[in-house]
This record gives C-alpha cells, structure tokens and sequence, in this order.
C-alpha cells in the first residue's frame, strides 16, 4: 500500500497528489512515468512522473479526470492509500549537450512537460515554453513555468487568457524568424503533438514526442503499447515502455496511435458514469 | 490381477459446459482411481522416469507410498525435490518427460504420473492445514528476481537451508506467468497463491512492485549485502508477425490478451478491466500459448475461435491434450495456412468514424510442407495465389517471445547472446560473478518445469557459490 502524503485540486478535473514511494522517488527522472492501481482488482494506468521530493521519498502525480480510474483516484484523500505504485518506467528524456530548447505541452500534458522545462533550466539550458489549454479555466502551473523558462507563450483557444489560438502558432513565428533550438519536445494530445511535428517538419528542425498509449504492464511484457514508427519509408513496431516513451517526431505514425488510442472508449465511457453513479450514492 | 494397459481416464468437466466458464477443466482423480492407477506402476529398478524429470522427482517412490494410500506421505517424497507440486501436475508436459520414458509405455500406456502427482498434491492441501516451518536463518542474503516457476523453486530451496530470500516481482502481484500466462481454467490461482503463501512462511520476502533494472538495479542489490542474485525474469517481449495491420485495435499480443483475462481477471462479470468481446477470433501461432489464449476467447463468449497455424496438426508444439480440449471446446484449426495481412475497417467519407482501425478480417495464404528445415520439421512453402480471408473482430498474435533488454541494459558486465538470452555457465552463473540466471531468461520461450529446473539448479550452484566464498 502506498500512502498519499499530499493532495491539492488544481482545477475541477485536475488534481495533484504527492504518494509515499521512496524507491521510486529515489530513481525517477523527467519523461519518466509510473504505473498504479487505486484498489485490488482495478485497472492499472500508466502516468508520467510530475515531480518527486527526495528528502521526503514522495512522487508527484498530476492527474485529469478522464475515466473510471481516474475517478476513484480522485476520491483517495490526503493520509489514504491507493493499492499499487511502480516505477519509475519508461527511459528518462535526453537533456544532455541540448543547451537551446523549446516545450510545447497542450492540457494535461504541460504537467509533464513542467518537470523537463525545470530539469533543462537548472543545468542551464535556455528554455522557451509554449503551453496551450482550452480555456482560462483549465490552467495549470503558470507560475511553474514562467519560472522554469526564459521564454513563456501562453495560449487557450478561445483567447480567454494569454495569446488566442493553437501552440503551433508561436512555434511557426520563432522557427520563421529563424529561431534554431536544438531539441523541440512535444508533450499533449496526440492530435497536438501531430501538428506540432508537421509544423517543426516545415524548418527541418529536431523534434522529440512523449507517446502515452495504453499499456498493462510497462516493463515490455504486454505488447500493448506498441508504437508504429515509419523508418526509411518501412513500418516497424517499438514499445513505449521500453524503448520510449520519447520518441523522433518525425518516425512516429501518429493515425495509427489515434486509433489505437481509442480502443477502449466505448467501454471506459460505460465504467466511467458506473464509478461517478457510485460515488454519487455515497455522498446520499 | 491383469495391468490395465490404459492410462486411466481424467475425469473432466463437459465440453459444452466448460467452453462458457473458467472454472478448472480436468476435474482430477478420487483416491479410488488415484490407487488403481498407482497399481499400474512396476516399480522397475533402472527408473527411467525419474532421469526425464527436471527435477527428477522421486517418482517409483511416491507412486508406491500411493499404493498404500499414504497420499500425505506421497506429498513429501515429491516435496523433496519439487518446489510446487500441485502446479507441477497439472502444467507439465509430461508425454515428453518421465511419461515418455516409463517403461509401461514400451508396451501399454505409460503411468498417468502427473494425474498422480497431481493427486498427491491436492490432497496434501485440502488436508494440510499447517504451514511450514521457517528454518534457521544462516545469515546469508540472496536476491531473486522474478516470481515465476523459476523464482519460485530457486527461493523455495535456498529458504529450506536457511538462506534470508527476498522476492523482487515487477507486477502486483506473485505468480509470473502462473498468475498472468496459464488461465485459471487449466491452473486455478488458489493453488499458486497457496505455494507463494508457504514460501513466505518459511521467510521468504516477497516484495511485489519493484522492477529490477529501473527501481533497484543489480549492483545496488549487491550493495544492500545481497551476497548472490538469481534472474528469473521470464521470455519478455512478445513477438509479432511484421506484417501490415497488426496496429490495428483489435490486434492483441497473446501476452496482453491473456494478462487482461486473467491477472486482471476480466472474465469476472464485475470486472473493470476492458478487453474486447469480440464474435470472431483469430489466434495466430500454435504453441501452449496459442490453445490457452483461443480458449479464454471462447470462454469469453466468442461464436468462433480459429487458430492459424502454418504447419500441420503433427508439427503443432502445443501438449496433446491442450489440443484435445481445445478441439473438444469447438477450437476451429486452419492448420497449414499463414498470415499475410490484416484488414480494418477504413470508412475513407469519415476520418472519424470510430469504428476506424477495428479488425475485420485476416488475409492468409495457404501453406504446404516441403523439405525438412533446420529444426528437422518440413518446411512450409506458401502456394502461389491462394489467398483468402476468414473475417474476424480480434486477432492475438501467440508466436513467441523475444528476451527483454531491461536487467542486461543496466547491469554492467551482463553478457547476452545473439538471441539476447542471458549467457550462463554449466553452473547457471551468468558472466558477472554472483548473478545466476535460469527459465525463459536464459533459454527463450520455454516450459514450467524447465524453468523449475533451471531454478533448482541455480539454488545449489548459489548456496555452493557462498559458501566458498
């Protein structure tokens, strides 16, 4: 059992928890993720190490309120336990020798880029952020990442705060103006992530995505998580968990990960309205 | 009185019956038909079985102790050289083990010695409710690396002679493929759970969660006074066919399918773990896997489960009685057929119609068998222009596995071969001093007991490696 130390609501649908897992916040670096489960017999669900605290053997988690899971992950309160944390999973992201970089993270995502703008801002790298959400409603971490870059754009797309548009906008305006960075890194919606790639593919400019499919196990047993990269015009299959999460941009396939991405959705809709029904009889 | 020469018949659940739950299909023997067949037993004295047993288990003298309906003691003999017994007895390929070398089969049908064992074993758990001693501690600590057969039997020998055992398991929960692989319909978890529950009584720590090679590594196991460090960690990655269409949605390794179905337990009816209940099913591959993954399908509710198998019903690698049970079951063989494409559905007017990517059908091209190949089976040729498709909702792709890279990418000095197993010496010590190594791991895709094997083996080469120390 691992205890939540911490919890805070970011937003209605996005909440932070700091868990007790001093293994694993011992060894957890950003681009890495974890896997847990809530209870005995859940589903396990792989999400991207946001921070840890040494010190304290915590590992941070910020989460969106997409599912079942994810539900009841909302109901474990501050000095509860959920039932399963391991990790950390998945290769770290390369920061080594990239002293100029741009992170684009859309939603959610920005709570996993956070963690990569600090790691390239303390080891001194020039760091520009472009974080897209929906609406004004839906930010997070603002403060964080003004003060892990050199450089800030926010944007929502309906302009309710900061710029109004898609994150491919300022990319375009910095990589026009003849901006060079030596890595781009993309972390959202895979449709976000798509458009980023294509937009960086206009100024040939290097570009890593961090793919987040669906998966069991995380250690290379399942398969489920394949990623289908196109190299040298041929198919070939990789494995997040193993061989990524990070991932060239320009390798990735990203329809074929749409599709997969939505195996399931039909049937997370169904187990969803079953946990918020369920949670709704206990506040009666 | 005059030798049955016929093995006597497992009593099983109906066909019918079985093919729509995952409750245990071989029903097992009563003691009545346990002695009968024991009596079968010669007892002869060159005692072949026990040679074509990876544990050699004492098998002449259990049999007898059976005969005189001494069950209990029955157990222990076996006990004396097998970790997990009643896993053991079901498991087994025993028609290519002691059975194939038992001297009643030279003549008649050989002795139903796993049916025995099997016997033994369940009897000593309904009737022993005792668990087993923790020996004396000899104070020296030796870290095991997965909780498969391998890791089971390694620590339950080092822990009988004293040894302070800790289990690292990377999944929540003991087991390795006994949990998450064989489906509970051949091997109830009730039973894995009962020989992990006595090995934690007899001290050893089982900590679930942790995944060598990135949580801990090996060297900081050494540095945590870890004295030697057994790798169990099983085949890994699970190969697929390279051919176009196997990222479609519907496509499933057989490792995946059958973690969902059955460490994950979506076959229970309050189940949260999605998996696709799909009408058609094909299985591609026709191992012990291949049968296991088909017949969760069915059991799942499939209409039709077909396997695709490119060789013929003689090459097939699965048991014979997987095979039997699964034909019995309604398993469809399309045997000498091979995979060439597999078809989803494109709506090209709605990029976002969801049904997108769902399988639909498997393009196979027929096979026949030419020369014997290297493995000494005939090589199977594909027939020129004899494509066809079998529609289909799922496709579980059960060809194998490929070793994982993760415990060699982070342990220095830890040399693989060309196939990326792990390199052992006679004694199971891999190229870095105190790391032994045994199972899948070490060999590729292999079977349970010699996986147990490689595990007992390793625990002699272990204690023998510190006490010279």
């Amino acid at each position: 059992m691992y205890k939540v130390l911490h919890r805070k609501s970011l937003k209605d649908s996005v909440t932070q928890i700091d868990v007790y897992a001093p293994l694993v916040a011992n060894k957890a670096k950003p681009g890495q993720f974890i896997i847990l489960r809530v209870d005995e017999d859940g589903e396990r669900i792989p999400l991207t190490v946001a921070g840890t605290n040494k010190e304290e053997g915590t590992v941070k988690i910020i989460f969106q309120i997409v599912g079942a899971t994810t539900e009841k992950l909302n109901h474990v309160m501050e000095g509860e336990f959920i039932a399963d944390f391991v990790g950390p999973l998945g290769n770290p992201t390369e920061t080594e020798g990239l002293k100029k970089v741009c992170i684009v993270g859309g939603g959610v995502g920005c709570a996993i880029a956070l963690p990569l703008a600090q790691a390239f801002h303390e080891q001194g790298s020039n760091v520009t952020s472009i974080v897209g959400f929906r609406n004004k409603d839906l930010i997070i971490l603002e403060d964080e990442f003004k003060a892990a870059s050199d450089n800030m754009i926010m944007m929502t797309d309906d302009g309710s705060y900061g710029r109004k548009g898609l994150v491919t906008e300022p990319l375009k305006e910095l990589l026009s103006s003849g901006e060079k960075f030596d890595m781009i890194i993309a972390i959202g919606p895979l449709i976000m992530m798509k458009f980023v790639v294509l937009t960086a593919k206009e100024f040939n400019a290097p570009i890593t995505v961090s793919m987040n499919p669906i998966m069991i196990d995380g250690t290379g047993m399942c398969g489920g998580c394949r990623v289908k990269l196109i190299k040298d015009g041929k198919a070939v299959t990789k494995f997040a968990c193993v061989d990524g999460p990070d991932f060239n941009g320009y390798e990735i396939d990203f329809d074929s990960s749409m599709e997969r991405a939505v195996t399931y959705k039909e049937y997370e809709k169904h187990a969803y309205d079953e946990a918020c029904n369920l949670f709704k009889k206990e506040v009666v | 009185m005059a030798l049955n020469p016929k093995k006597h018949e497992m009593p099983t659940q109906d066909p019918k019956v079985r093919a729509g739950n995952f409750k245990e299909v071989a029903l097992g023997y009563t003691a009545e038909i346990a002695v009968e067949e024991a009596e079968r037993c010669l007892n002869c004295k060159n005692r072949p079985c026990v040679e074509a047993c990876p544990v050699n288990i004492h098998i002449p003298e259990f049999i007898s102790l059976m005969k005189e309906k001494k069950f209990e003691e029955a157990y222990q003999e076996i006990s004396k050289t097998s970790a997990l017994p009643a896993v053991c007895g079901r498991v087994c390929p025993q028609e290519k083990q002691c059975e194939s070398k038992c001297t009643m089969g030279i003549k008649m049908e050989p002795v139903g010695i796993g049916r025995l064992e099997r016997f033994a074993a369940d009897y000593h758990n309904e009737n022993c409710k005792e668990a087993p001693k923790k020996p004396v501690s000899n104070g020296h600590k030796v870290a095991i690396i997965g909780s498969g057969p391998a890791g089971l039997t390694c620590a339950g020998d080092l822990a009988r002679n004293g040894y302070e055992v800790t289990i690292f398991e990377a999944l929540h929960k003991a087991g390795g493929v006994l949990v998450y692989g064989i489906p509970e319909f051949r091997l109830p978890k009730t039973i894995v759970q009962k020989e992990i529950d006595n090995l934690i009584a007899m001290g050893v720590d089982v900590q679930t969660n942790v995944v060598i090679g990135r949580t801990l590594t090996i060297d900081e196991l050494f540095n945590q006074g870890y004295e030697a460090v057994f790798v169990g960690s099983g085949a890994g990655l699970p190969n697929f066919l390279n051919i176009p269409g196997e990222d479609l949605k519907g496509v499933y390794s057989a490792n995946e399918y059958l973690t969902r179905t059955n460490l994950m337990k979506a076959y229970a009816n309050d189940s949260t773990t999605p998996i696709i209940k799909a009408d058609k099913v094909c299985v591609v591959g026709g191992g012990n896997v291949a049968m296991d993954a088909a017949r969760c399908a069915k059991r799942l509710g499939a209409s039709h489960v077909y396997i695709v198998y490119r060789r013929s019903m003689e090459e097939l690698p699965a048991r014979k009685e997987e095979v039997e049970h699964a034909e019995e079951e309604g398993i469809e063989f399309k045997l000498l057929n091979n995979p060439v494409e597999i078809i989803g559905y494109e709506n090209k007017d709605d990029k976002r119609d969801p049904r997108n990517g769902d399988v639909i059908a498997i393009k196979c091209v027929k096979m026949e068998l030419g020369e014997p190949d290297a493995s000494g089976r005939r090589k199977p040729i594909p027939v020129p222009g004899s494509e066809f498709e079998i529609p289909v909702d799922v496709v579980i792709v059960a060809t194998g596995t490929s070793p994982n890279p993760l415990i060699k990418s982070t342990t220095p000095g830890l040399n693989v071969n060309d196939h990326g197993c792990l390199i052992v010496d006679e004694n199971t010590m891999t190229t870095r001093k105190g790391v032994f190594a045994g199972g899948d791991a070490v060999t590729g895709a292999a079977t349970v007991i010699s996986a147990m094997g490689a595990g007992k083996q390793a625990a002699s080469a272990i204690m023998n490696f510190i006490e010279k120390k």
